[in-house]
């Protein structure tokens, strides 16, 4: 028998048959008796000044039952970090962008709805836009928000050591530039949402979020609702990766809308909608310069950034922190220089995708590192594996590598990819490429300011003792929290899994900040194995006093129960528990008490056995200024190589193999560690060869459609050769650390190391379109 | 002006009042209480209301409710048999297929389709036959290896789960 019983193991997701079957609810499934249908107005034009609004015509419309403008909602401003609350939920003296928001209607059904929208009059005087980042930074551009001269939404300024000190002692300094366009997160389900309220004024929001505690607070606040009268209920949620992780104008609608009519109303994004709402993958400009030693050690970097925000900041801030902040690792640094600005345009606001803010500038930095070692004239591989870091080692930003499988994920994927008899030796036209990243499992800090727990968890054992239900306000979103809450609790209290269940994304269940930044398998976790233990321990204490034997001579394994290790003499247990069930179907039996024998006991010594769990980061990181983003109680990494195919008469790349090592602390499912490591190299190649969203003139969206705005199908993606590399985290629950978001960051620059390799051309600009990779090699053989 | 339609679904006779432009996948969802069939986009880019109409796999936001009138209709409802899951859902849950599974009704439907007319398909058939059928979350790997778990007779009718 292994160490483990549940964790570690191929266990089917808890979810995965209602999922099959068609029966799992999604938000858009759902609905109410008396139901109404709400649409958004959004602003046609890019910058304008609102003169006036007219709904009378709209109010007067048959089947509409409330049209809500600023008038109507306030002006309250919300937005992710309360250092930048910068936005109203309607604009109510300018509108930034196509698709902001100036009002809402709620009819009896949707087309009425959206005849009313149209039927809204806005007299604008329109106003100079700027859509590109560099202009937006110019004198005299036009200026988006008045409190933010120079259209600046944040800028960070940080250096560790001495840099130009640092940079003076190196052999070698080698630049690289790269930009990257504005990319949509696609998630397959469209927000959605359900509000109504009940008649003592409490709200119920059903909504697709990865955030539900978030969205509690950001709603109660902007809609002047005590918190405390705020339910936000996550049904199944199809996909987030980020852009679901804020409160959205659809759910402040939905509930004003359900307020103003007293009946429940629904909304959904169409999806052009969702490309409109945005909050996700910034455009990057990143610009660094590598300093080495002549043998490949690495010494100084200096790094900088500028960052396409949109119309409003989201999370803006964290995101400019995070491209700085994520370069601190995984290669040793005497000294590290950034310069950050994130700048506003009339575009969609940006906010946060999986890899937040690192991904692009980790891209960069895995290519410059590539370009140093060829001008060292090292293997890449090798110049990586010299100033690697391991166990132990804290960045010169202060993060604490807690445990870090980077040195082993390099090797293994230096080995399971066949590396050296490849590199150098593939014919032109084919290349390979290598890279490593790394990510936090959890932010140390949450959004707002507070010394709230991140995570708590109640485990409530059933009546009879047979079940474990685990209750939390975690977000299931498809990255499978809910099956790790369960392994988790099954693990530490000793039962099988399928006596598990449960219920969680609802706010009045417990406190969960939710699905972002890859915090819940080790925040959320650790609170489901504190409650388990909590609920075991109370079930061990009964135990104990009616055998008469030592606490510690118990132990639950598999659902049965040990005494020093055997059965014990445990006959008067079961014969208490068969005579007090007679009549049900499912008596215990075998040559062991069972722990549902051992639950209904202490359930008749001390009522119903719930245990509590909670966790919050410990302090944390450093105490310079943005400290906060970067640090996290442990760090998931991840190395990459990439093997690819260039037409070098189109341009077109073929991704022809990829091979992923990704350390995750210890695995808790081995199956939904992989899936998260596939399914982000499938979002980082989309992201290095198709995606960009692209505006026209006058700031409208070109490709708002899953057609147009192209994301990898099923004959893009190769099979990833799935290394699973295991640390044992001493921060996370049974060891465990994030996987969904390290992933993601060395698949950009592996597949454009791969690149170089296969065709000689350094790339500055993503995607890598056939008409981009073809126009550089034209240019790099006229060079000649 | 409503059209009285008549459809079988998943075995059973339905009759609908519809209006002209109403989508099969808004006569599923919201008449029939059909929910398993997904509206990721409605422009038949997605994929996720893949349903079976008279044994082809097709997108059903981009069928008119009346063209679909005297036609038989599969849903990912209508899959599982007497309580069983049909083995490609089986395939799917115990390959690790799904993630958020809002791709999976409609990816388990096209992935029927072409097992119906091909049982022994290459993966590359496999990816042909689902690349229709968008999936953010898995990379597509697992849900390629489900498809050919089932068409291997590693995973067969009649299972347990």
């Amino acid at each position: 028998m292994g160490e483990f019983n549940v964790i570690n193991t191929r266990a089917p997701r808890l979810d995965a048959a209602a999922k099959a079957t068609g029966r799992a609810k999604y938000a858009d499934d759902l609905s109410m008796p008396g139901m109404l249908y709400g649409a958004i107005l959004q602003s046609p034009i890019a910058h304008g000044k609102i003169l006036n609004i007219d709904t009378s015509r709209a109010r007067r419309l048959p089947g509409v039952k409330a049209v809500v403008t600023a008038k109507e909602a306030g002006l309250v401003k919300y937005g992710v970090s309360p250092a930048r609350y910068d936005e109203t939920l309607y604009a109510y003296e300018k509108v930034r962008y196509v698709g902001d928001e100036i009002a809402a209607v709620a009819a009896v059904d949707l087309a009425t709805a959206l005849e009313a929208v149209q039927l809204i009059k806005v007299d604008y005087e329109e106003l100079p836009a700027v859509f590109d980042m560099f202009e937006a930074m110019k004198e005299g551009a036009p200026q988006i928000h008045d409190e933010f001269p120079g259209n600046l939404t944040a800028e960070v300024h940080q250096e560790f050591g001495d840099t130009d000190a640092a940079m003076a002692e190196c052999d070698l300094i080698v630049d690289h530039t790269l930009l990257s366009k504005r990319q949509d997160a696609a998630f397959i389900e469209p927000h959605c949402c359900l509000a109504h309220f009940d008649l003592d004024g409490k709200l119920t929001l059903q909504t697709s979020t990865q955030v539900p505690h978030y969205v509690m607070r950001t709603v109660a606040m902007v809609l002047r609702i005590p918190v405390g009268n705020v339910r936000v209920l996550k049904p199944y949620v199809g996909g987030g990766f980020g852009p679901k992780a804020e409160a959205t104008p659809l759910e402040m609608s939905a509930a004003l809308l359900a307020r103003e009519t007293g009946k429940p109303v629904k909304m959904n994004y169409s999806r052009e909608q969702v490309f409109l709402h945005s909050r996700a993958r910034h455009q990057f400009y990143a610009e660094m310069s590598l300093g080495v030693k002549k043998d490949g050690t690495m010494v100084a970097l200096r790094n900088k950034a500028v960052l396409d925000g949109g119309a409003y900041t989201s999370f803006g801030i964290a995101t400019v922190y995070y491209s700085g902040s994520l370069l601190g690792g995984p290669y040793k640094l005497k000294a590290m220089k950034y310069d950050g600005l994130r700048v506003y345009t009339n575009k969609p606001a940006c906010g946060a995708q999986r890899g937040h803010g690192g991904v692009i500038h980790r891209a960069a930095f895995e290519q410059l590192l590539d370009k140093t070692a060829e001008k060292l004239g090292l293997d890449p591989l090798e110049m990586r594996l010299k100033n690697i870091m391991a166990t132990g080692d804290v960045t010169i930003n202060e993060l604490d590598m807690s445990s870090l499988g980077m040195k082993e994920c390099l090797e293994a994927v230096r080995d399971g990819s066949e590396w050296y008899k490849k590199k150098g030796k593939l014919p032109k036209g084919k290349g390979i490429g290598s890279a490593c990243g790394f990510f936090v499992s959890g932010a140390g800090y949450p959004i707002y300011r507070s010394d709230t727990y991140h995570a708590t968890v109640i485990v409530k054992l059933s009546e009879d003792g047979g079940i474990v239900n685990v209750l939390s306000g975690a977000a299931e979103i498809g990255q499978g929290s809910d099956t790790m809450m369960a392994m988790i609790a099954a693990e530490a209290l000793g039962v099988p899994l399928d006596c598990v269940r449960v219920v969680s994304g609802d706010t009045d269940l417990t406190v969960d900040l939710g699905a972002y930044s890859s915090r819940q398998t080790l925040m959320t976790g650790h609170a489901v194995k504190e409650a388990a233990e909590h609920a075991r321990a109370q079930v061990v204490e009964v135990l104990a006093e009616m055998m008469k034997c030592d606490p510690a001579s118990i132990t639950f394994r598999d659902g049965k129960v040990f005494f020093d290790g055997g059965p014990g003499n445990f006959e008067e247990i079961r014969k208490r528990y068969i005579k007090e069930h007679r009549g049900w179907t499912d008596p215990p039996g075998g040559e062991y008490l069972t722990f549902k024998e051992a639950a209904r006991m202490a359930y008749l010594a001390k009522g119903t056995i719930v245990g509590t769990g909670k966790y919050k980061p410990p302090k944390l990181g450093g105490s310079y200024k943005g400290a906060a983003v970067g640090t996290s109680p442990a760090y998931g990494c991840s190395a990459q190589v990439v093997e690819v195919t260039v037409d070098m008469e189109t341009g077109e790349v073929t991704v022809d193999a990829m091979t992923d090592a990704h350390d995750c602390g210890r695995a808790i499912n081995r199956t939904q560690v992989e899936g998260q490591m596939q399914g982000s190299l499938s979002m980082g190649l989309g992201e290095c060869l198709f995606e960009e969203v692209k505006f026209d003139s006058r700031g409208r969206i070109l490709n708002a459609s899953l057609g147009e705005y192209k994301v990898p199908t099923s004959l893009d993606m190769p099979n990833v050769n799935t290394i699973i590399v295991e640390s044992n985290e001493p921060k996370g629950p049974f060891g465990a650390k994030e996987v969904g978001e390290g992933a993601i960051m060395p698949t950009i620059p592996a597949i454009l190391n791969a690149i170089y390799d296969a065709t000689g051309v350094r790339i500055t600009e993503l995607p890598v379109t056939p008409e981009r990779l073809y126009m550089a090699m034209k240019a790099k053989k006229k060079e000649k | 002006m409503k059209r009285i339609i008549q459809l079988t679904v998943n075995g059973e006779r339905a009759e609908v009042a519809v209006e002209p432009n109403r989508t099969l996948l808004q006569v599923l969802r919201e008449d029939l209480g059909l929910t398993g069939t997904k509206h990721g986009c409605g422009l038949g880019d997605c994929g996720a209301c893949t349903v079976i109409l008279d044994g082809r796999p097709v997108n059903s936001c981009l069928v008119l409710a009346v063209q679909a009138n005297g036609s038989d209709v599969l849903t990912i409802e209508g899959l599982a048999e007497n309580g069983k899951l049909h083995p490609l859902q089986r395939a799917f849950v115990e390959k690790g297929a799904i993630q958020c599974g809002f791709c999976s009704p409609g990816m388990i439907l096209s992935a029927k389709a072409l097992l119906d007319e091909n049982p022994k398909p290459t993966e590359k058939e496999i990816r042909m036959a689902i690349s229709g059928n968008l999936c953010r979350c898995t990379g597509y790997q697992k849900i390629v290896e489900a498809i050919q778990a089932v068409a291997s007779g590693e995973i067969m009718q009649g299972g347990d789960s």
